[in-house]
């Protein structure tokens, strides 16, 4: 991972969800008090914050320190005792986490498991208060495993997950912009960006303008030879690199399709002359590789899209705020970006998660805390004032019936209102 | 798969996008309301005949609580629908930030019999107000129930969008195996495991309402008499067939003896000298119910109570004492008109004891003193919580209902059934132009870049000094 976006994902993204954490605690864990009715008046009603007890985080290795610590603030935060599963395969981070970060937590409350996929089943079989999972390119079977295991302690858990992005671009819009923050969304971290546009639909007419733009942006980027760019990643593993190496054999090549086994370099590439049966059409991509597929117009983007699976994210651009309203409105994913990538995630004010094979469940911000919550729904009422109570008891007469209709009643506002 | 063909067709219109606009989603919960008021003396009818739910009762929940239900969510659709605008950073100022409201999608309620009406109802209204289409799956238990929704419902409802299905234990897990969005089930926590294992095969996000064993602790300073009632009221609601029913009673063997006196006044103030002849208490749904709940009885002694009659399926308020932590009725969720007294030497006993066993729907502690109600509340852990009085948490629609472990999963009731139905997808909306203000994060990296990116995304630590 360069430098900076480590510095940027794993270090400042996750110091801003701790100093928001730290800034709001005390408010988030207060009793929340809430509106009473006629019969509790009198009484204290509220919704205690309760953790929920032992709670496990499994990390993946995209983003080994982040996507371990963002969940982790969470779940301390809401007063939970922690297991911690960082990934085995980036065994540098593994290795930290393991070893630094016991120094710095308390060890009665908060433990770091090292474990490979036959380790991490039989960590599974105990029963956990909840389970927060983020897995990669193959999550959703991973996920169905997770939420399988979770199933027999009757576990709540989060998914999140993963799938392909699509990346709609229409007519009308400022192609180098759209080149720029798409090249951006796609080969940051070499493409291994959970939320990283997976590939574009866009016109033919389009494709036409975007192939030199994207040319230039990723030319601006890393310069003429990616490869010499200290500002390009590299693949994670001979395993990955193999596999994205597989799907340059979709369509036709036009920018970049360099590779070094030996580097795990795959250059930042775009794909044209797609099919929807294509390899790189069947995963999630999860490299350095965008591939664009040509449809008509957007009621055709629209349709390509439903037609798939719900991914954690839509992209679309546009210079027309109906055109990009259109796509949210007759979409679903996890969440949306209109005239950017990646973006969204970075706002801890919006909920981030998936739907369907992209996940269930949210976090970030105030999300993680109330992720790691038992919401406890409270009611203190006296110990005198029997005769508050005095109608609901037997013997039951009609007189009785009709005035607890009248005291407990919610009534149907005045349809007339405006709305 | 025998269900294929209606899954499809509802999901079929959901993508045709019918159930989005609010105009739609009014117009079918206004059908559900007229629902309750023209079939109100069905619902009544039904609900007698499959098991003796005393009238006052079954108008109570089944009506008045749904229809509350239902007038909360249509008072406040249109604000629960609305997209939530949220706190930009300073890259994002000029932007749209905002959590817009999705439904889910196509999705399966599941309901138990003890209330069949409210328990389908409640979690439909919900359902219907995020946009969703709905399979229905009424308990097949109480059969007239079932007829009713089954028959009826499809005349109010849209029925591109909403479906009832009538199914046994095998057809339901038939009914399973398809592809849902969301599963909402009200049941049995080992029921619970299977819909929970079935919806994982989907990655089906799932609300699970269980049950447990709520305990009720009873301190020694309290107003007897009026701990009795609303303790027996609780238990005999519904001829004990309820999952947030107090399911034992903890308190000291000075307490125990106070309690019995009371609670035979109060059972006979309620029901009579001879409560089978009462009309205001309830009876056992089903034989197998009858014969379980009998073999409960003989745990500890009987002090108050203990007849049965199961032509009737009838069995008299019960109160049982001395019982012990091994007996039959403390093994198992009772969901019958017996209440187990089991004495503790002190609250930090019973808190203890309560902690050793499965967290529940309900913890009931009933004090003079707000501060024992307050210990039980802080060291102890369930679903709900309820000081001094018994059910009365759940007939807020203001406060969340649900359980936690074996208890369940997920939260329902006023706008949090709207929230459980709804998928949360955080928005933003850049501007095509204003280029400029992304130049920092493109390569080539440099430390300057990462200075000045940083300066304009972080979040900073307020002062410390700050009073909380």
């Amino acid at each position: 991972q360069p430098l900076f976006e480590a510095e940027f994902s794993e270090i400042l993204l996750c110091k801003n969800e701790l100093h928001e954490t730290l800034n709001n605690l005390s408010h988030w864990m207060k009793d929340e008090h809430v509106h009473k009715n006629l019969v509790t008046r009198l009484d204290s009603a509220f919704i205690r914050k309760d953790p929920y007890g032992v709670v496990l985080i499994i990390a993946p290795w995209n983003y080994p320190i982040h996507l371990l610590l963002v969940p982790l603030i969470g779940a301390i935060a809401a007063g939970n005792c922690v297991v911690i599963k960082p990934s085995e395969i980036t065994k540098n981070s593994e290795t930290l986490v393991a070893e630094v970060l016991p120094g710095y937590l308390d060890n009665d409350c908060f433990a770091v498991v090292t474990a490979g996929v036959q380790e991490t089943t039989r960590l599974l079989e105990n029963k956990f208060d909840y389970i927060f999972f983020t897995g990669t390119s193959c999550s959703p079977s991973v996920g169905r495993i997770v939420m399988t295991a979770a199933a027999k302690h009757l576990t709540p858990v989060t998914l999140e997950l993963g799938g392909k992005n699509p990346c709609y671009v229409s007519d009308t819009c400022d192609v180098q912009n759209v080149a720029r923050r798409v090249a951006w969304g796609r080969f940051f971290n070499a493409g291994q960006t959970c939320i990283a546009p997976d590939y574009v639909l866009c016109s033919a007419a389009m494709q036409e303008n975007l192939l030199p733009a994207l040319h230039k942006a990723i030319t601006d980027f890393y310069g003429p030879n990616p490869r010499e760019s200290p500002d390009f990643g590299r693949i994670m593993g001979d395993k990955q690199f193999q596999r994205v190496q597989a799907l340059l054999r979709s369509g036709r090549v036009v920018i970049g399709g360099q590779t070094d086994a030996e580097e795990r370099y795959i250059a930042p590439t775009v794909l044209v002359d797609l099919q929807p049966s294509d390899p790189i059409m069947q995963e999630e991509i999860f490299g350095p590789i965008l591939p664009i597929v040509i449809v008509a117009n957007v009621d055709e983007a629209i349709d390509f899209i439903n037609s798939r699976e719900r991914p954690l994210v839509v992209y679309a651009f546009s210079s027309d705020d109906k055109v990009v309203n259109q796509v949210l409105e007759r979409t679903s994913s996890g969440g949306f970006c209109g005239n950017d990538t990646l973006m969204h995630v970075t706002l801890t004010s919006l909920p981030f998660g998936g739907i369907g094979n992209s996940g269930l469940g949210k976090y970030h911000g105030k999300f993680t805390f109330d992720t790691f919550t038992h919401h406890r729904g409270c009611l203190h009422r006296n110990m005198g004032l029997e005769a508050l109570n005095a109608l609901r008891y037997p013997p039951y007469s009609q007189q009785k019936l009709g005035i607890i209709r009248v005291a407990s009643e919610v009534k149907r506002k005045d349809a007339c209102t405006l709305l």
